[in-house]
């Protein structure tokens, strides 16, 4: 039986295209400040720092971690860096939590970064290689076929991810650290907005952002007296599976499926519409809210979209499960980092302290990040209780 | 604390080029053998699978996602990754065990650093504002940290030159040592500096491969029968990465985590440590208070043979395999990342109960 | 800080890294089939399925692929998008259409371009058939095929897009 674990600070930077104010080491560091504010501690009080962020090339950095161990206070103490492509920062936050979980260690700062604007990240994650055609459009190129495929098959109708689009940034604007700011965005809007990948328009991706987040995880004892309410870890789970082979489900990936299957059952959950409050998942294009809650067990397969237009995951209409009240990764995308804020919003909400975008009496909350093909998938839940 | 093991070990051959080999190639046959030595059949039969490597090596980013095609990892299986060197992975994989989320994990780590320049490489992990921009490579700053040392007295030419001399001919009896053969410091000392204070000989080779570790609960090792080595102890800790804030002719961060790994609690019969520079030899001893009863380095160690991001984990290897064996009954595993010690990492592996 | 000084947000680090690029052993045998204008995929022993372009392994079993399969240039669209921006230090020109093609005797898809047609008009399960460049321009490259285009052949049902042999639908 793993130890209990809860976050008891969380640090967020604001996000933005460019961040030229701070340089990456400031960038983290104010993350990790904010975090340690927020728990009311100092670097003294910190055991070890795990590092997470997207492929190296995004910055043009070899192994940052080296270099941002004197801004992270971890000089002699471990520092741990994880990579697992767009899960990254769910990844991060699952490790850092296993340093706590284990019995190893008493209390863990992690910190996850996207400082995009110093590199080209479409050229990162798609840099022309010999030998093979260079069409890889960026992410939404890649995921615009999976897309198509989903509305095939459940027959959705088109304005399905224009409704996602529109409330997530309507999310978004009651989250004054959200990098797009479109309190009066319409469905006309998104609509009208260019078709980039079809069936992917603009207003229906996420922006590129600059932007770290930071969260300090402790054991139950100190948890237990810690100065704002602790978020209890109550399940963590982790799944992978190839790119690409014969027959793989792409649409529903089986990973996600195990993964969110593991973490349920250490929550006890058996039905996540009913028992979560609420979930921050990652929904970088807005069709992958109904696809994503078909494959996490939130509608049967081919039936998402329902939920999505019934408004039951808009905070705004009053729905019974409200997703990405933060305003989700279609409102800010540090890659790396995006992840990490799934997992420390989910966290916030349990808290209590999501300021306007706090789901009314949120008890369990869902974190969830993917990566890679849609094939690294990391989620944990978290309580205001214990058990 | 749940007690745990090492079951296997495997590392392909050091080559300085492994050809028309991608990633995927690389590790299938040491994931092959691997699986052969514990009795299993693919990464389905254990509960964890933690992998390190570096996409700048090659120069391809997300290098780990191919690697994840040499699993057989269908149905999906609970797997993570560092961009550190493997010994990281396993130190991962031993919280993750630790936790009671797994009983038994695969790890391994893979490197094809020769289609870069590796010093130029990793001269961009050096901080982004003050110092690569230099483009200061990696032998030049050990060069500066040998020259401290030289010019202080701590130890001679002579010295560096004896611990190639030794990995040299230790590596004789590894069969997949890059650099071996009966050389005597004589030998080495009349070869010409190539950076001064350093000799060609000084610095370790670049190598293609990759190498593998699988480890369980005590428990899981006797149920499997194969003879195991015990992870008694485990710490790593980094220093500043400034190299003008740490006096680069000790590592204080290694002393520090040996002792925090429980080395002290008794003789240390073996040591495998990860020093691509001689004269880091030399400092990593000398933290680690090693004395004349130690064997160092039965591998030749990394100048015998370095793959990037898996070096580390074969010391860890090397030492369980010295173990097993029964030529030592405890050891201690070192691994090392950044410039000039920056990052160390020790491992304090005793023998297990016969299986 | 003075007032005439300029704030300084950022400098410009141009990284120049030079690498030797290697394909991979077995994608190095369909290349040099692609270079005879043929396309070839690689079988698992284990779960039989075809691979193109191999990679080395089944991803799925996680074992090497050895024997060699002769594949059909035809084929069918398993999913598609339409781009409509540029690809960084691609010349072609918006918008047009990425397909995910299943080549007849494999049983996955690559990425590749369609022409030769209204993009209004594509569908998934369409047959398609590669457009080759002159033979003197062939190289070790997947860009020896041009593009693919539709071909007047019945729609693939859905259930067998991946599943053709080699021969096709008549197969």
């Amino acid at each position: 039986m793993a130890n209990l674990a809860a976050v008891v600070g969380i640090g967020q930077t604001s996000y933005t295209t460019k961040r030229n104010d701070v340089s990456i080491a400031g960038l983290v560091r104010e993350a990790a400040v904010n975090a340690l504010n927020d728990a009311d501690l100092t670097w003294d009080d910190i055991d070890a720092v795990i590092l997470g962020k997207a492929p190296d090339m995004f910055e043009g950095i070899i192994m940052p971690e080296i270099y941002l161990t004197d801004a992270l206070g971890c000089n002699g103490k471990p520092m741990l860096r994880v990579h697992t492509a767009g899960s990254v920062g769910g990844s991060t936050a699952l490790v850092a939590a296993s340093h706590v979980q284990s019995g190893t260690f008493k209390r863990v700062l992690t910190v996850s970064f996207e400082k995009q604007s110093e590199s080209n990240a479409m050229w990162a994650l798609s840099n022309p290689q010999p030998f093979s055609t260079h069409l890889n459009a960026g992410a939404g190129g890649y995921f615009a076929p999976i897309i198509r495929e989903y509305i095939r098959r459940s027959g959705a109708p088109d304005d399905v991810g224009i409704k996602v689009a529109v409330k997530d940034r309507q999310h978004g604007a009651r989250n004054p650290l959200a990098h797009l700011q479109l309190p009066e965005i319409t469905m006309e809007e998104v609509s009208e907005s260019f078709m980039l990948w079809d069936p992917i328009r603009y207003l229906e991706s996420c922006p590129s952002s600059d932007g770290a987040c930071a969260m300090v995880i402790a054991n139950e004892e100190l948890a237990d007296r810690s100065s704002k309410p602790p978020a209890w870890i109550r399940g963590v789970a982790m799944r992978s599976e190839p790119t690409m082979y014969a027959g793989r489900e792409e649409v529903n990936p089986q990973a996600g499926r195990d993964c969110a299957a593991d973490v349920y059952k250490q929550a006890g959950i058996s039905d996540p519409r009913k028992d979560l409050d609420v979930a921050e998942v990652y929904v970088p294009f807005s069709w992958y809210e109904p696809m994503w809650l078909e494959n996490l067990g939130f509608a049967p397969e081919g039936e998402g979209w329902k939920l999505t237009m019934e408004g039951a995951t808009s905070l705004l209409d009053g729905g019974d499960i409200p997703w990405n009240p933060s305003g989700g990764v279609l409102s800010s995308n540090p890659i790396g980092a995006s992840g990490m804020i799934r997992f420390a919003e989910a966290a916030r909400q349990v808290r209590n302290d999501a300021g306007e975008h706090q789901v009314p009496d949120a008890k369990l909350a869902l974190g969830h990040a993917y990566g890679g093909g849609a094939q690294f998938f990391a989620m944990w839940v978290v309580g205001a209780e214990k058990a | 604390m749940k007690e745990i093991a090492i079951v296997g070990y495997q590392q392909s051959d050091c080559v300085s080029d492994a050809g028309a080999l991608n990633e995927v190639e690389l590790i299938i046959p040491v994931l092959g053998r691997i699986f052969e030595q514990v009795g299993i059949t693919n990464a389905q039969d254990v509960d964890f699978v933690c992998s390190g490597s570096c996409d700048y090596l090659q120069g391809a980013a997300f290098a780990f996602v191919l690697g994840v095609d040499a699993l057989g990892a269908v149905p999906p299986i609970k797997e993570s990754h560092v961009e550190m060197d493997a010994a990281w992975a396993l130190y991962e994989s031993i919280l993750k065990i630790r936790m009671g989320h797994a009983d038994s994990a695969l790890i391994y780590g893979f490197g094809k650093s020769s289609p870069g320049e590796l010093p130029i490489v990793l001269s961009q992990q050096l901080d982004p504002y003050y110092l690569a921009p230099q483009w200061v490579d990696t032998i030049s700053l050990a060069a500066m940290q040998a020259r401290m040392m030289l010019d202080q007295g701590l130890i001679t030419e002579r010295d560096m030159a004896e611990v190639v001399a030794r990995s040299r001919r230790n590596a004789i009896n590894n069969p997949h040592a890059q650099l071996k053969g009966d050389v005597t410091a004589d030998d080495i000392l009349a070869e010409e500096t190539y950076l001064s204070p350093l000799r060609r000989s000084d610095c370790c080779p670049v190598s293609d491969g990759a190498s593998a570790v699988v480890i369980c609960t005590v428990e899981k090792a006797k149920a499997w029968g194969k003879p195991y080595a015990v992870i008694s102890g485990i710490d790593h800790i980094i220093e500043s990465h400034n190299p003008g804030m740490r006096d680069l002719t000790d590592s204080v961060s290694t002393r520090k985590a040996a002792a925090n790994a429980g080395m002290g609690d008794g003789k240390v019969d073996v040591a495998e440590l990860y020093a691509p520079f001689s004269h880091q030899e030399l400092i990593l001893s000398r933290a680690l208070g090693l004395s004349e009863d130690t064997t160092i380095n039965p591998s030749g160690g990394v100048l015998a043979g370095n793959l990037m991001m898996a070096s580390g984990l074969s010391r860890i290897g090397e030492v369980f395999n010295r173990i097993v064996a029964g030529d030592a009954e405890r050891g201690v595993a070192h691994t090392t990342s950044g410039p000039c010690l920056q990052h160390n990492l020790v491992a304090v592996l005793d023998k297990g109960e016969v299986a | 800080m003075s007032e005439e000084n300029e704030v300084i947000t950022g400098i410009e680090v141009p990284i120049f890294l030079k690498y030797n690029f290697t394909a991979g052993a077995s994608p190095t045998r369909f290349l040099a089939r692609v270079k005879e204008g043929v396309l070839t995929g690689q079988r698992c022993p284990k779960c039989k399925q075809v691979y193109v372009p191999p990679r080395g392994a089944c991803a799925g079993c996680g074992v090497p692929t050895e024997e060699e399969v002769e594949l059909a240039d035809k084929g069918t669209v398993q999913s598609f998008t339409i781009v409509s921006i540029p690809i960084p230090g691609n010349p072609i020109e918006p918008p047009f259409v990425v397909a995910n093609l299943v080549p007849d005797g494999a049983n996955i898809s690559f990425i590749h371009l369609m022409s030769e047609c209204d993009n209004a008009d594509v569908h998934i399960g369409q047959r398609v058939q590669a457009v080759w460049k002159p033979e003197e321009e062939w190289d070790y490259a997947m860009d020896n095929i041009k593009y693919f285009k539709p071909i007047d052949e019945p729609d693939v049902p859905i259930e067998k897009i991946g599943k053709l042999p080699v021969t096709g639908l008549e197969g």
